[in-house]
């Protein structure tokens, strides 16, 4: 059972850690800004929430994971939030996504 | 009002959460990391997001800037405050030791209230910079 835990922990840290290297290299690699968003979100969401999913397994029952997990809630509600508000700005200060259609 | 919901909901949500996590990591400075400087940078940042999506003249309906220059020397006068205490009551400055009947225990009240003056200070002084910076 602790080994099975161990092993599902380090099988999320390690996808989570993939998963925050494919947004490293989307924000990049990507085209243009909306584009860069999206793969930068990836890392804040799947990524983080892999990651410290591995973190409360490792830590197991305890006040760490229990802080771990508060964690993760507030990244899911910054970091949305934060992308929102980038996007936002973006539209305002007139900048368009890129599309097949122009020109 | 409409402009900004989702920021003034999220803030909204999330600014009581700042605030308390700055008092947490005060007051657990002792145990855990954290410490005065750290609480008060947290503190004033839960102001500053509020300034920041709410308007710089909401938020200084809130703390005007004359409370802000006062709350920044209270902290100052806190920190000399147990210093000099810990002098007059026979010790040296600073020393935690003397200002409770047990050491230990003086040696707990010293540092709460050493960080606590560290923290008001520094939570006055950021907010501070921001009204000075942000002003139009």
């Amino acid at each position: 059972m602790n080994i099975l835990a161990e092993l599902l922990a380090y099988a999320c840290l390690v996808s989570g850690a993939f998963f925050v290297i494919v947004g490293a290299i989307g924000v990049i690699r990507m085209p243009e800004f909306y584009t860069r968003l999206h793969a930068a979100s990836v890392t804040e969401t799947l990524g983080s929430i892999l990651v410290i999913a591995g973190l409360v397994l490792l830590a197991g029952f305890s006040l760490v994971s229990v802080k771990l997990l508060m964690v993760l809630l507030f990244i899911l509600f910054t970091s949305c939030t934060a992308v929102h508000a980038l996007a936002k700005a973006a539209i305002h200060g007139g900048l368009m996504p890129e599309t097949d259609d122009d020109d | 009002m409409e402009h900004h919901l989702i920021l003034r909901v999220i803030a909204k949500l999330m600014i009581p959460l700042i605030l308390v996590f700055a008092l947490y990591v005060q007051f657990h400075g002792e145990y855990s990391p954290g410490g005065g400087f750290q609480a008060g940078v947290i503190f004033a940042a839960g102001f500053i997001l509020y300034g920041l999506i709410y308007g710089l003249d909401k938020v200084r309906q809130v703390i005007s800037p004359v409370t802000i220059r006062i709350t920044a020397a209270l902290g100052v006068l806190l920190y000399a405050g147990v210093g000099i205490a810990g002098l007059l009551l026979g010790g040296q400055f600073l020393e935690y030791n003397v200002l409770a009947s047990d050491p230990v225990h003086g040696q707990h009240l010293g540092i709460l209230l050493i960080e606590l003056g560290v923290g008001t200070t520094v939570a006055s002084v950021m907010i501070m910079f921001f009204y000075v910076f942000a002003r139009p």
